[in-house]
């Protein structure tokens, strides 16, 4: 099983369910998309991350109902810095597709996904603690796995992995 | 749905109630899980989980190792399973890499990690069973687990952190002898099951703990990510082995126990069942097991065997390079879910092109079926919280990494 290389080109992923929903509610919302070792990956623009989530979810061709993970890649020192990966579920198609935001470095902020599928509460808050990236909305940003009066962002890449002494 | 977000606070929000803490240290909680209760009298009226008490960094520590170095730490994320761990993990890899693993390692792979599955189950009947009241049934349930950890030890050298799969195959030959015992266990267990079932199933004191107690409804488990026997004990029927089949489950035919009514006796039911189920898939595995190499052939990637080492000069850079340096994978990212005995263990990983990991996140099971926990308890008494977080079977090294 060689590895054939990346599909990026939108024209020849228009056939996808998830992709050609995105593209038919015409909002601008992608901002690529890459189709690698038969995985699916949709980058979406930061402002309408809630929106697409709705689609897909509501989509019967889509019906991306369950939520798998939430989490986060930190590319310090590029820009934009961080991604925020969301890995979607389709109960009835058995199917997965992933979304992605790229977020800046400075202040990095999006809208939560809680109101859509209440699972993103605690991947949500781990992002958060982790990452110190903050989601907008969200019914109780709190740290999750690090005590209360931590300071910084474990998995970032700027924090050492021995941590500070 | 609006009321599955909670807004957990730590003061009483109504006159006649008080806040109770449970845990971290309460041997019902399986772990260091701490349980807040808002209660009135008996009754609970909010229940708040807090955890993060056994949170070791272990995604921070996999960017720190080489590829083939992170597979003794999964072992440790859920120590109850650590077969379907390795599983996860190395198949991630192995996307990424685009490594070809010959079949009589895809079905070695398959027979460790349903055995995994038994003694996970195992641990847990005998822990929620005790949680409840049952003392008897945990002393068997530990008596056929620890054939299992022999069977192991056997295999892999461990009892429980065994590191047995490793990319691109599995670690060892198993010893003379391990097939003919795994059989004799294979035929001996479902007979055990009896008797656990005869225990448990049709006694009037279990069920009247289990049924109806701390449901939820499909619509409700689905939206808060739930997965596994939790997700199956509402009525969902998913099963990542057979929706979405990954190291040659398509070779094996299988039911998926679905219960209905969403309580802790369908969950219950739902794991009993399964394990006769894995010990059905056992049997086909040690029928059909085919012969030949149980590495793949990728001389960059397989560590080699210690005879060619003695005798062949590649055999020994290549040896020493692995060691030294690791192993190169291919730039981009890969989710990888496996169907654990909690539920969809997934890992992704994001390569850089380098010999370590960039990102190594671990989407867990527990994690997302805790969030079901207050649905599950508000409502309803304080020693039905006991039977429900039994019922969902958690494991905390999972939930904390």
């Amino acid at each position: 099983m060689a590895l054939s290389p990346a599909v990026t080109q939108l024209e020849q992923l228009k056939g996808h369910p998830a992709v050609a929903r995105l593209l038919t509610a015409n909002l601008d919302a992608i901002e690529g998309v890459k189709f690698d070792r038969e995985e699916m990956t949709i980058y979406v623009r930061r402002p309408m991350i809630r929106e697409c989530c709705v689609l897909l979810r509501d989509d019967p061709n889509c019906s991306f109902t369950f939520l798998s993970d939430v989490t986060a890649v930190d590319w310090f020192p590029s820009e934009p810095r961080f991604e925020v990966v969301y890995h979607l579920f389709s109960i009835s198609q058995k199917e997965r597709v992933r979304l992605k935001v790229r977020l800046s470095g400075e202040m990095p902020a999006l809208d939560s996904v809680t109101s859509v599928w209440p699972a993103a509460n605690y991947f949500e808050r781990e992002v958060f603690d982790l990452f110190g990236i903050r989601f907008n909305g969200h019914p109780y940003l709190r740290r999750l796995l690090m005590p209360e009066n931590w300071e910084g962002h474990p998995l970032r890449k700027d924090y050492p992995v021995e941590g500070y002494r | 749905m609006s009321h599955l977000t909670h807004t957990p606070a730590l003061e009483p929000t109504q006159d006649n109630t008080m806040i109770l803490n449970m845990g971290p240290q309460h041997p019902s909680t399986h772990g260091v899980l701490r349980v807040l209760l808002e209660i009135d009298g008996e009754t609970v009226v909010r229940l708040m989980p807090d955890i993060g008490y056994l949170h070791t960094g272990i995604e921070k520590t996999c960017e720190a190792k080489f590829y083939q170095q992170v597979v003794p730490l999964t072992d440790r994320i859920d120590y109850l399973c650590p077969m379907t761990n390795n599983l996860c993990y190395v198949l991630a890899v192995e996307k990424l890499l685009g490594l070809e693993i010959p079949p009589r390692a895809e079905w070695l792979r398959v027979m460790m990690n349903e055995l995994t599955r038994i003694n996970s189950h195992l641990v847990w009947l005998g822990t929620h069973a005790l949680d409840i009241g049952a003392m008897t049934v945990f002393l068997y349930c530990f008596r056929e687990r620890e054939d299992i950890l022999r069977l192991f030890e056997a295999a892999s050298g461990q009892r429980m952190m065994t590191s047995y799969f490793r990319v691109g195959g599995v670690a060892l030959e198993p010893p003379l002898g391990f097939f003919e015992r795994v059989r004799e266990f294979a035929n001996r267990f479902p007979s055990r099951v009896d008797e656990y079932e005869g225990l448990l199933t049709a006694n009037p004191i279990w069920m009247m703990r289990t049924r109806g107690v701390a449901k939820i409804s499909a619509a409700d488990a689905i939206a808060l990510g739930a997965s596994g026997p939790t997700l199956r004990g509402s009525g969902v029927d998913l099963d990542l082995r057979r929706d979405l089949p990954y190291s040659g489950y398509q070779n094996f035919k299988f039911k998926v126990p679905v219960h209905q009514e969403g309580d802790v006796f369908s969950r219950y039911l739902c794991r009993v069942q399964e394990m006769r189920e894995s010990i059905a898939i056992v049997r086909q595995a040690l029928d059909g097991l085919p012969q030949g190499p149980i590495k793949a052939d990728a001389p960059k990637v397989v560590l080699p065997d210690r005879e060619k080492m003695k005798t062949e000069m590649e055999a020994l850079i290549y040896h020493f390079k692995i060691i030294t340096e690791g192993f190169a994978v291919p730039e981009g990212e890969v989710y990888q879910a496996v169907e654990s005995p909690r539920g969809e263990m997934g890992y992704y990983v994001v390569s850089d092109g380098s010999a370590k990991p960039y990102r190594v996140h671990m989407r867990s099971a527990c994690l997302a079926n805790m969030q079901t926990l207050p649905i599950m308890c508000e409502g309803r008494l304080i020693a039905d919280v006991v039977a429900a977080i039994g019922s969902i079977d958690i494991v905390l090294g999972e939930i904390d990494r």
